[in-house]
């Protein structure tokens, strides 16, 4: 945490992307997490995603519910559209604003109290509806808060700061995601912006239910010895199934890859994913087959990092239930309200 | 690559990059901070030890320091550095109780200096402190050499002079004025322990064209013509007046010549205006005073009407480059130009001259008639005899000679105590924490994002009707205290230890000019091209560190770091850190530290 603003002066030699912004463009408010929290650096891949993809700052809606993690969004796209809903209900506020108007990108941002604790409910109904979003969850194990107990996601085993053993069972939100019907699923960690970023940028061009599991180290309360959260177990015990590159359509395809060793997706957007396996023969586009790895790697004590699942053919809310096109801000008095004599022939029909 | 050494005293200096820049490493963001805080005595008393002419040179310094400074890579300008060591002089009180006091017994050694410029007075002060009994001779009316001399009284009155060669006759150096020293075998049979030659470079380069001897009237050197007017002997000149040349010199003599009744001023530089040798703000300056400056013009002949001055005709040229970058100047044919004028000052150049050394007394002259110097101890061929300031590589400026003149005190005293000349004594370093609480630091790390602050002036009017009476105002409280905050401390050192890291890149993520990185391990200019931000300057250095965990390095880029600090303040662990180097150059007296 500073209290400083940073200052305004650029290097001469500032990157800017296509529409002429700099990274320094999608920053927002100066973060009062605790110093080394790895939301920040969640931040910080939020930031160059949306720089890297050219994104326009009032295309985008921010929402998020309770928590550090929920905090965030006030760290990142400070030009952006945002909502700091309920605790656990931003999935639902954010279903409504999606319903609203299709055209904006949405970018649901909760922790693992928000989401795996008080909003499971609500995690796991935005997930089966398929609302096109990007979630990503700040997972760090812990109510960082309320001062460092055991939230939901914490390991069966792994120990407090003050030394408690964990006797709960823990809740898996990508296998979670991946059951319920998510269209692209990936877990990725806060101190890997490397494989992070692209997992962002690939979420937030994927058209669907896109969620995000990131390990994110809470320095203050889950970065000692025992933790399974921390900066150093997740390094130690990090299993990357694969790398992502994310290429736009517009952009040149550079890189040459063995052959057999790259796995491409093209999504509804155009977009291509560049999927270059690690070692072990995963399939991303085996669900049953992603949600069997998982469980194998936990039972040994693997973090399994990476894009897990990806589906370019899936549907979204909007195509299950066959919405307008057009934003409802868009479509005009007239006929968002069509009056009693096209009320009186809807009933007439119904009866 | 190799990680970075923070105990050499190099690597931090270079990163203060005013200090480094500066001939006698003055330490620049440390008197800024004081000039903040109004503490206008300590800020002077620091350049005063450092450069030991601040009031002078507040206002006529060369300035190396200002093309360095940081700011101007991240903004537009640097900062003010000059102006704000010109309000330590001028805010400063009385300092009389702070100035070193000699020992009351002398050592003994009896030290001639010859000239009473710069680096004669330099040395003066480093030895007089010492014991050392000084005498300094000056053909002159007044000590100060070129300052004295040269230097229009509108840029730097003579009180500054004055005071500031005071203090170093109060330390009981003696100046013998109205001396001129006709032979140095006779001042070596006198019994000096060593003799200092800071004689300057005193004589104007003539331009030996058709028609110089026969208008010799109204054809003056640009540097005796300018201490004439120093000196009151001259107070007019001709209603138009043409200045050849495009050094400092010219830029003095036409400011003069419009003071003096010149109307119709212009000066005649045969390169092009940004080739010109003067500091870009004397061009500024005068340009600003209404003085038009013509380029690539040679001149050919001083045209004359029966010895009567009437102008000067001048060749079209352009500037062609061979392939190793040589300039030549080439005609372009076009017909000569005339420019009527009633004087011209001649400013081309200046060089050394040594009539009055003996050259059988073991003092060797190199083949263009200079000095044979060690470089760095500036001791002659004859091991009693130093050289320093413009007398020893050629006219440069008031800020290299002081430094010269320091190198040289300690030579002197080296060579004066029987110990061996060529071993230097070391600077003395410091570097301290700066930590003060979880957020607060001893220096301001919020970053101003004020531009360059404007020097007040004078009305032109009432300044272009008085050659002595200064133009600048000099900055007040106010300005000095906005100009100060542009200053990015510099020499408050990011320091990282990479063991206490736990690598949550939240230093990567907060710098503001993206220059730390961290990542595997390569040489040093495939590195530079895959940090977070590609490090293009390569003339500053990377901050390289190993020894992380996951076995990367941490690099971070010197070239744009503002000195912020929020890499310390986002650090969990206290791994970065912002620590104060302190560098003070050795002076006479300071003992060598067996390697």
């Amino acid at each position: 945490m500073t209290y400083l603003a940073k200052p305004k002066l650029l290097r001469p030699d500032t990157p800017r992307n296509a529409l002429g912004y700099t990274r320094r463009d999608y920053e927002g408010a100066i973060s009062t997490l605790c110093a080394g929290c790895g939301h920040d650096s969640i931040s910080a891949s939020v930031v160059q995603a949306c720089f890297d993809l050219d994104v326009e700052p009032h295309k985008v809606a921010k929402l998020s519910g309770i928590g550090c993690s929920s905090k965030t969004p006030d760290y990142f796209l400070g030009n952006s559209h945002g909502f700091n809903s309920v605790h656990g209900r931003m999935p639902s506020v954010l279903t409504g604003a999606a319903l609203a108007n299709r055209n904006l990108l949405y970018l649901g941002v909760s922790g693992d109290g928000d989401s795996a604790s008080i909003g499971i409910g609500q995690f796991a109904h935005a997930m089966r509806r398929g609302v096109n979003m990007t979630y990503i969850v700040e997972n760090n194990g812990v109510y960082g808060l309320t001062k460092g107990q055991f939230s939901a996601t914490a390991d069966k085993g792994s120990k407090s700061k003050k030394g408690v053993i964990n006797s709960d069972s823990p809740i898996d939100l990508a296998a979670l995601a991946l059951q319920l019907g998510a269209t692209y699923v990936a877990r990725s960690f806060s101190g890997d912006k490397e494989q992070l970023v692209p997992l962002i940028k690939g979420a937030l061009r994927h058209g669907g239910p896109a969620f995000i599991d990131v390990i994110s180290p809470c320095v203050t309360f889950n970065n000692h010895t025992g933790s399974t959260k921390s900066y150093d177990y997740v390094r130690e015990h990090n299993a990357a199934v694969n790398r992502l590159d994310v290429i736009l359509p517009k952009a040149q395809i550079e890189a040459s890859y063995p052959p057999g060793s790259l796995r491409r997706v093209v999504q509804h957007d155009g977009s291509i994913l560049h999927l270059r396996k690690l070692g072990v023969d995963y399939d991303p586009s085996d669900r049953i087959g992603a949600m069997n790895y998982l469980q194998e790697r936990q039972a040994l004590g693997e973090i399994v990092t990476g894009l897990l699942y990806v589906d370019s053919s899936g549907e979204d809310m909007h195509a299950h239930l066959n919405t307008v096109e057009k934003s409802l801000n868009q479509l005009g008095d007239a006929y968002l309200c069509p009056g009693s004599g096209a009320l009186a022939a809807l009933n007439a029909s119904l009866r | 690559m190799k990680p970075t050494d923070l105990g050499a005293p190099d690597y931090l200096h270079k990163v203060v990059d005013c200090q480094w820049a500066c001939p006698a490493h003055t330490p620049v963001p440390e008197y800024i901070r004081l000039v903040a805080a109004g503490r206008y005595a300590d800020a002077y008393a620091i350049n005063w030890r450092s450069n030991v002419f601040p009031g002078i040179l507040g206002r006529v310094c060369d300035r190396p320091c200002e093309p360095a400074c940081r700011r101007g890579r991240v903004e537009e300008q640097p900062v003010a550095i000059c102006r704000l060591k010109r309000v330590a002089a001028d805010l400063k009180g009385d300092i009389t109780d702070r100035l070193p006091r000699p020992p009351q017994q002398p050592n003994g050694k009896r030290i001639a200096c010859i000239g009473a410029g710069p680096a004669s007075m330099t040395v003066a002060r480093d030895l007089a402190v010492l014991g050392y009994s000084v005498t300094v001779f000056d053909s002159g009316t007044s000590a100060g050499g070129m300052m004295r001399s040269q230097i229009p009284k509108f840029r730097l009155p003579d009180a500054i002079i004055d005071e500031e060669c005071g203090y170093i006759e109060g330390l009981g150096v003696e100046v013998r004025l109205n001396h001129w020293v006709d032979s140095l075998r006779d001042m070596l049979a006198a019994g000096w322990d060593a003799v200092f030659v800071g004689t300057g470079a005193p004589r104007g380069r003539d331009a030996e064209l058709p028609g110089r001897q026969e208008a010799a009237a109204n054809i003056h050197l640009g540097i005796d013509w300018l201490a004439n007017v120093a000196f009151g002997h001259t107070t007019s000149i001709g209603r138009r007046v043409l200045v050849l040349g495009g050094g400092n010199t010219a830029m003095d003599c036409c400011r003069s010549a419009r003071r003096l009744g010149g109307e119709d001023v212009q000066v005649v530089v045969r390169s092009g205006f940004d080739e010109m040798k003067a500091s870009p703000w004397e061009k500024e300056e005068a340009i600003h005073e209404g003085i038009p400056i013509h380029n690539f013009l040679v001149p050919l002949e001083f045209v004359h009407d029966k010895g009567r001055l009437t102008g000067v005709r001048f060749d079209t040229v352009r500037a062609e480059y061979d392939a190793k970058g040589r300039r030549s100047l080439v005609s372009t044919g076009a017909p000569a130009v005339l420019m009527p004028c009633d004087d011209v000052l001649v400013a081309i150049g200046q060089e050394n001259s040594f009539p009055w050394i003996e050259r059988d007394i073991g003092v060797d002259f190199d083949r263009w008639g200079m000095p044979v110097l060690d470089a760095k101890t500036l001791q002659s061929t004859r091991p009693d005899v130093f050289f320093g300031g413009d007398a020893a590589f050629g006219p440069k400026n008031i800020i290299t000679a002081v430094a010269q003149g320091h190198e040289a005190a300690i030579s002197i005293d080296r060579f004066c105590q029987g110990q061996d000349v060529a071993l230097r004594p070391a600077p003395l370093t410091r570097l301290v924490s700066q930590k003060m609480g979880i957020h607060e630091w001893s220096y301001a790390n919020d970053v101003s994002e004020d531009r360059r602050r404007k020097m007040p002036v004078r009305d032109l009017s009432a300044t272009l009707g008085d050659v002595r009476l200064e133009l600048e105002l000099g900055f007040d409280v106010e300005l000095a205290c906005k100009e100060a905050a542009r200053c990015l401390n510099c020499d408050v050192a990011t320091v990282f230890t990479p063991h206490a890291c736990i690598e949550c890149d939240a230093c990567i993520d907060i710098c503001p000019s993206e220059c730390i990185t961290f990542t595997a391990d390569g040489e040093e200019a495939e590195l530079r091209q895959r940090l977070k931000a590609p490090a293009t300057n390569t003339e500053q250095s990377l901050y390289h560190a190993d020894g992380l965990k996951t076995g990367r390095v941490m690099v971070k880029d010197e070239n744009v770091c503002v000195h912020c600090g929020m890499c310390a303040e986002r650090c969990p662990t206290g791994a970065w850190d912002m620590q104060k180097f302190v560098l003070h150059t050795a002076h006479a007296g300071a003992e060598v530290t067996p390697v």
